[in-house]
């Protein structure tokens, strides 16, 4: 049996190596020295370790000391939050907004059981935080306001810079986690006004395992590792230097790449949008312009979100669903039910770098049938029971 | 009142709640009210937005006895 071809469709989950990122990783894969200790061998990893800090600086606008190397965007995220809040003083508010990740949601809500207080902020239908209510929940003792750049569900371009203002009007600080962003859209810590930034390797063609997080200069953070003095202190365990290598050459090369990029996406994008318009009752998700340019969101009602991921699978289409009825969690997704957007059946298709006509049209090949399967199947079997639990008496019950 | 349909979706998952709920409300009058009843979380964001959708009318929604809502949608269209 041959195997089928993938189109893989889920550049916002995972992405490959980005070929800069590869002869990286594999040019220092070896090299398994301490950029702790003293002698040659570590000297090169130190060196190398150092380079590779630059660049990823460089590509984000900060100082190369004010990057902290992580296990990726989730520990950068956990330790943004979780590291500001240690080192709080009498500040001991946070405001999220509520269709931030859950690798910044939960280590929130974790605080809230410890004496801080969260406010959620809502968002319009579109996925969108309205600056002014964020800024209304900003308090004169908020210690950290936490804004996504884009959101991971929908691909809503969030309002960073306004943000920013409101956060810093009252001595705040911006956590800005832009998982979705480095790699894919212009990130520059001065200019989103990001006190801390969240960044994520392998959804930016870097490799599994790596991440960092910016912490501006004036940021006091104390470490969740504990364990040594690396990282200048934020955080302990010896550093995964080809990782890192591998992750700086990654970002520095889409960086460079990413601009001229952007409007072939969204191209890509726009003929998606319009095939999907010729499914009956399909619902798009997120912002009509303020969005990224690679992902396209939607929810197909009347569906299993779950049962069409799979239908699509077995035609080799690898997309994801925020859909309720995941394996891992029965709850409805959260950013979805936060705009108040239909939560089952929903379809996120997020293209790669190097996407093409072909992928867009293999989809649209293999969706209309698959959601006509589906609900045929879910129709007899919903309109059969219907019938059979109809009270008897229905036909006087009219208008 | 008028009597209403009762569709009971109580230990069925999301899309099925919606899924019976929109079949009821085609085969009542417009006019004619379906009472759904459903425990799955994904019902209680995905009705009442089901109900914006087709522009059918959410009379109202409880917590039901026993766990799960109770949601009154009369068919407006």
């Amino acid at each position: 049996m041959t195997e089928m071809p993938e189109t893989y469709l889920d550049a916002a989950s995972s992405t490959p190596l980005h070929p800069r990122a590869r002869t990286a990783l594999l040019a220092a894969v070896d090299e398994f020295g301490d950029p702790s200790r003293l002698y040659g061998r570590a000297r090169r990893a130190r060196l190398l370790l150092d380079r590779s800090r630059e660049r990823l600086a460089a590509a984000v606008g900060a100082s190369p000391e004010e990057v902290v190397l992580t296990s990726g965007g989730t520990e950068a995220a956990n330790l943004a939050v979780t590291g500001v809040a240690r080192a709080a003083g009498r500040r001991r508010h946070l405001v999220v907004a509520a269709v931030e990740h859950n690798a910044v949601l939960a280590p929130a809500r974790a605080l809230a059981a410890t004496g801080f207080e969260v406010t959620e902020v809502g968002v319009d239908r579109t996925g969108r935080v309205d600056p002014a209510a964020l800024a209304a929940a900003v308090r004169d003792d908020t210690l950290l306001v936490c804004l996504q750049h884009a959101n991971h569900e929908v691909g809503t371009v969030q309002p960073v810079r306004e943000a920013a203002a409101a956060a810093h009007d009252r001595g705040a600080l911006l956590l800005v986690d832009a998982c979705q962003t480095v790699g894919r859209l212009p990130v520059d810590v001065a200019d989103l006004g990001a006190d801390l930034l969240a960044a994520s390797g392998h959804k930016c063609y870097g490799p599994p395992g790596t991440g960092f997080l910016v912490a501006r200069r004036h940021v006091r953070l104390r470490p969740v590792l504990l364990g040594d003095e690396r990282e200048r202190r934020r955080r302990a365990g010896m550093e995964n230097l080809p990782g890192v290598a591998a992750m700086a050459a990654a970002v520095a090369a889409r960086a460079a790449e990413a601009p001229a990029e952007g409007q072939r996406l969204a191209g890509l994008g726009e003929r998606l949008r319009a095939g999907l318009a010729a499914i009956p009752d399909v619902v798009l998700h997120g912002h009509p312009s303020e969005r990224l340019p690679n992902l396209v969101a939607f929810s197909v009602l009347y569906v299993e979100g779950e049962a069409l991921l799979l239908l699509l699978d077995a035609e080799g289409l690898a997309v994801h669903s925020g859909s309720s009825c995941t394996a891992d969690t029965q709850e409805p997704s959260h950013v979805l039910a936060a705009m108040g957007a239909i939560t089952h059946g929903s379809v996120r298709v997020s293209f790669l770098r190097d996407a093409t006509d072909a992928d867009v049209d293999r989809l649209l090949e293999v969706l209309p049938a698959a959601v006509a399967d589906l609900r045929e199947m879910a129709d007899l079997d919903g309109r059969a029971l219907e019938r059979a639990s109809a009270p008897t008496d229905r036909e006087g019950s009219g208008p | 009142m008028t009597d209403a349909v009762t569709v009971d979706c109580i230990g069925l998952s999301c899309p099925i709640p919606v899924v019976r709920l929109a079949g009821a409300i085609a085969a009542v009058e417009v006019g004619g009210v379906v009472e759904l009843l459903a425990d799955d979380p994904g019902a209680r964001v995905d009705v009442p937005v089901w109900c914006r959708l087709k522009d059918q009318e959410l009379l109202g929604q409880h917590d039901r006895q026993g766990g799960g809502w109770v949601f009154r949608v009369r068919r407006a269209r």
